[in-house]
């Protein structure tokens, strides 16, 4: 019996489900611990000290989950479309571009006008990588997932001739641009709250973060709440039954990717702009992949979405706490952890259906 | 003879390179065939180097690293299996998580049991594959042209070289003249009228992920354990998207796929080599841009402006029973 014909209320399917299949991913992880060596538990107890149990560590936390929120939105856009975008990736170093340019060169404006510029210049650098396979899906069906992962690789060829050839600092060996100019920087959460008087830990946290909040509400307003958004959905539940009703599929998943990338386009504003303060070789480094996940196990909604973005960056953050007091466990371990959420959330999403469905008693649809 | 000698070096190497990427493209055309996706054959090779690598260097013997290869990647293949076919998921949802899953394991199990920075301990030459010196090496390689071409190209290679050039012609057989071959390809167009005939579609698809399994692991244990000399973080290094790519350039046909393959190759041997030479007219070669052109011709191919890539037909679906 497949999964899917079985009724469940929808605090099962919404939220039990998920979280019983996080469950089986968290699991699965402590067995891996269980191989390196160390305790699940003690493990466990260390990333949560580690990510919620100081000011500085809750200031990274909140910083990894602003790229995961970026392109946890990316990802679940175009899922809403029916397409899967492993693009992100690309699509957030391309955007890096665009960011890059507007700060190197246009930093005689003052920062309340290259901010607009910057998010600008990234989410159209963004959008209009991701329109390339989004446009050769709607017009010519070249399926978008071997589309876009060989954009991917384009991608990474592309910028690393840009950084090593044109835009390097000259003058030095690693490839990357000379620092922003000081107005061409966002600010950092710290100096930020700290000029209003509250004190908080010194962090890579910055503007970004409440940029990533703002797009959070955007994409719920515009898929849920106006008449585009429905007929993106349309799209993506039945392609035949948009063209019933006479919504263009191809014009929908255009503009889906082009939505996708400019909220992809988001990591290079925390990453390049924030962190960092100049463009260096792969700094999206793998955010775009972990966009998959965070997007399955928020469910494409933007508030499950922040959820998990949190919950990933929590991971990050612990994990990189744990190398200190477990030397045998490293922040690989979370990578690993990422393909079993995407594995147990994702692949695995329905497994557990029927074995609920019989715990909570409820028949087959129309018995 | 100067040109000579810069060409029987770049054939060496676009037959080394090409091997990996040959298993690897063979792989997803058993699975893709059958109607399973598998963009997970970059993390099941890298599971394999992983796997060959490790006990190579604990046990000694490099056929006890192949065969560990295989077994290990083949289980990662039944997973991809377990998820496509028995729980009807998504099967690039599924390629994606082994991708990811396995990029982070290899690295935290090799950090924790070999504690050298993730890799594995370097290999001693007995414990990899190592070159075949071929019979009357010494006398044919005195003829010009042909002799370097004998012992540089045919030969000088490492013993997993011959059978994966064997397995296309045998891929191309069994695909095309066996009644297995039939099936799987049968399955992977219209599940259902195998179905209605009495064959099983979840067999036939649980061999085929089986096979690309194996063939995958086959090709990890070639990177780590006669390419190389151990395991190195994410030392697959995107030739199972290679792969992918030379498989549809090749419209799921063996020899196509095969040369998808070797061109790749070439171009890869070739940027090599290329890098920091001087073209008159054009300046130094910009060696990212012969690095992306696989990748570039892949999506043309796809866009279907030159020529069209059909996949098969039942690709991506999991086949459910009409009841």
């Amino acid at each position: 019996m497949s999964g899917t014909a079985l009724r469940l209320p929808w605090w099962a399917d919404y939220i039990l489900l998920p979280l019983l299949n996080l469950l089986l991913a968290l699991l699965a992880t402590g067995v891996v611990v269980v191989l390196t060596g160390e305790n699940p538990l003690d493990a466990v107890t260390t990333m949560v000290n580690g990510a919620f149990g100081s000011g500085e560590g809750i200031g990274y936390t909140l910083y990894y989950a602003t790229d995961m929120i970026f392109t946890g939105l990316a990802v679940a856009v175009a899922f809403h479309c029916g397409l899967f975008n492993i693009g992100a990736e690309g699509q957030a170093y391309v955007a890096g571009l665009g960011v890059a340019l507007v700060c190197l060169y246009l930093d005689f404006l003052p920062f309340w006008m290259i901010l607009p510029l910057a998010i600008a210049g990234g989410a159209l650098f963004g959008a209009g990588y991701a329109a390339i396979p989004g446009w050769l899906q709607a017009k010519r069906g070249s399926h978008i997932v071997i589309t876009t992962i060989m954009a991917n690789f384009i991608a990474y060829s592309l910028m690393e001739f840009l950084l090593v050839n044109v835009l390097i600092k000259p003058g030095q060996m690693s490839p990357e641009t000379r620092f922003f100019a000081p107005n061409a920087v966002l600010p950092k959460m710290d100096a930020m709250l700290g000029a209003i008087g509250i004190a908080v830990a010194q962090t890579p946290l910055n503007l970004s973060f409440v940029v990533a909040l703002a797009c959070i509400v955007l994409v719920w307003l515009l898929i849920w709440h106006t008449r585009w958004g429905y007929s993106l959905r349309v799209v993506g539940a039945s392609p035949r039954a948009a063209v019933y009703a006479g919504i263009a599929p191809s014009g929908r998943i255009v503009q889906s990717m082009l939505l996708s990338g400019a909220l992809a386009g988001g990591v290079a504003l925390n990453e390049v702009m924030g962190a960092q303060g100049k463009l260096l070789i792969n700094f999206p480094s793998g955010y775009g992949f972990t966009g998959i996940a965070v997007a399955l196990m928020g469910r494409n909604h933007p508030l499950g979405v922040l959820i998990a973005a949190i919950l990933f960056g929590a991971l990050y953050q612990g994990g990189a706490e744990l190398t200190f007091d477990m030397p045998a466990i490293s922040p690989y371990l979370v990578v690993a952890l990422q393909g079993l959420v995407i594995l147990f959330t994702g692949g695995l999403a329905t497994m557990l259906r029927p074995a609920l469905a019989r715990v909570l008693r409820v028949g087959p649809r129309g018995a | 003879m100067h040109a000579l000698d810069q060409i029987i070096p770049i054939m060496a190497a676009t037959i080394r390179v090409a091997v990996p990427l040959v298993l690897a493209g063979i792989a997803g055309l058993f699975s893709e065939r059958s109607g399973v996706v598998d963009v997970g054959l970059e993390g099941k090779m890298l599971a394999g180097a992983f796997a060959a690598a490790a006990i190579a260097s604990i046990t000694g013997s490099v056929w006890l690293g192949l065969l560990a290869a295989i077994a290990t990647s083949a289980v990662l293949g039944v997973l991809h299996g377990f998820v496509c076919i028995t729980q009807k998921g998504d099967q690039v949802v599924s390629g994606v998580a082994v991708n990811i899953l396995i990029s982070g394991l290899t690295m935290t199990l090799g950090l924790a049991w070999f504690a050298q920075g993730g890799q594995t301990p370097p290999l001693p030459p007995s414990a990899r594959f190592s070159e075949v010196v071929l019979p009357l090496s010494g006398l044919i390689g005195q003829v010009p042209v042909l002799g370097p071409f004998y012992t540089q190209v045919l030969g000088g290679q490492n013993i997993l070289v011959y059978p994966t050039f064997a397995l296309v012609p045998l891929a191309w057989w069994v695909l095309g003249s066996t009644r297995f071959g039939l099936r799987i390809r049968a399955v992977g167009e219209s599940p259902a009228a195998v179905d209605t005939a009495g064959v099983s579609v979840v067999r036939l698809r649980y061999a085929a992920v089986l096979i690309a399994g194996a063939l995958c692991g086959i090709a990890g244990a070639y990177i780590s354990t006669a390419q190389g000399a151990g395991f190195v973080r994410d030392m697959t290094g995107g030739r199972g998207f290679l792969a992918l790519a030379a498989l549809v350039l090749g419209k799921w046909r063996p020899w196509s796929t095969l040369a998808g393959c070797v061109l790749f190759a070439a171009l890869d041997a070739l940027a090599i080599r290329l890098q920091g030479v001087i073209v008159p007219g054009l300046g130094a070669v910009p060696v990212e841009f012969v690095q992306m052109l696989p990748y570039v011709m892949t999506i043309v191919l796809l866009a279907g402006f030159v020529g069209r890539a059909i996949p098969p037909r039942a690709s991506g679906q999991p086949y459910v029973k009409d009841r």
